[in-house]
């Protein structure tokens, strides 16, 4: 494991990899502005409770991929594509184990009455 | 010498794109990130199922306080991109940049966890402590999860700006950890977009 090798990852060409000021700092502002947004939605009670459910759950979706892309950097070249696979398969999971445990204990619990 | 053995065949078939590819360590990371994704989800299912579980206890709507949320949220964020600076600054070989910046993340992280450390004690000081009811229960287990994760994230940078000061700082080697270690924070956040929304302000809608 020697240290000979003194090149290092350079910024040039593939500098969009790595994102750069400009990238994370207009990452950070759509976050906060998304972010204000879904405490404003509920703090403010001007919209009715469903449809504060619905846009604060649709603020968190977009506040993720922001965060993906700016912060991530992820994106769809192929240096990425293991990457992207693995992340593909991680948030099927997520959604068959999250989806499916709603299912069944809401079935559940609404026919063993216990709410 | 061991890299060798585990580069992906990804490696080899496409040498278009410069000769700049992810590294096997990173990918591997990436690999463990998914699983603690699927962690996190396990434990937001449990939350979700567990929600209005009140057992006669007090609802979330009387114990969050959405201000102080707000303000971790903030400085969450903000930790995101002063992260984001130290990279760049190390990606350039800076030092005293990519020492400062890192510094900075490492203060507002550890604010995120007094903050959390603080809200948690308070709730149990009232009585409403993980044992009061299943809602409280997930939550805790949920959240402090989180925090957990993000104060090993802090003991990481502290880790990575001590290496930094050695002959291995800005080394390839050295630059695979850093990109594990941003990984890591900017993940953290994204756990924490689903925290805020669908924890607090859910509860509290």
């Amino acid at each position: 494991m020697s240290q000979a090798p003194t090149t290092v990852m350079t910024n040039g060409e593939s500098g969009e990899s790595h994102g750069s000021y400009a990238s994370y700092l207009i990452g950070f502002v759509i976050s906060v502005v998304l972010t204000a947004a879904a405490f404003a939605a509920v703090m403010m009670h001007v919209i009715s409770p469903g449809a504060t459910v619905g846009v604060i759950a649709f603020l968190a979706v977009v506040q993720i991929v922001v965060h993906m892309v700016f912060f991530l950097h992820m994106n769809g070249s192929s240096e990425q594509s293991w990457n992207l696979m693995a992340f593909c398969f991680a948030v099927a999971c997520v959604l068959i184990i999250v989806g499916g445990t709603l299912f069944i204990l809401h079935d559940t619990s609404i026919n063993m009455m216990s709410r | 010498m061991a890299n060798q053995a585990t580069m992906p065949p990804l490696a080899e078939t496409d040498n278009h794109s410069h000769d700049h590819h992810e590294s096997p360590v990173v990918f591997g990371f990436w690999v463990y990130l998914m699983t603690d994704c699927v962690l996190f989800g396990t434990l937001f299912a449990a939350f979700a199922v567990l929600h209005n579980q009140f057992a006669g206890g007090p609802t979330g709507k009387e114990v969050f306080e959405l201000p102080g949320v707000a303000l971790e949220t903030g400085i969450l964020l903000l930790s995101s991109i002063t992260f984001g600076f130290g990279a760049l600054n190390a990606l350039s070989h800076k030092k005293g940049g990519f020492l400062f910046w890192l510094a900075v993340t490492f203060v507002l992280g550890l604010s995120f966890v007094g903050l959390e450390i603080r809200e948690f004690t308070h709730m149990i000081a009232e009585g409403n402590g993980p044992d009061r009811s299943a809602f409280l229960s997930a939550f805790f287990t949920l959240v402090a999860t989180h925090g957990l994760h993000v104060s090993t994230g802090l003991i990481w940078i502290l880790v990575v700006m001590f290496q930094s000061l050695g002959a291995q700082s800005f080394t390839p080697r050295f630059m695979s950890k850093l990109t594990c270690l941003s990984l890591f924070w900017h993940f953290l956040d994204i756990v924490w977009i689903c925290v805020f929304t669908f924890v607090y302000l859910l509860s509290v809608v």
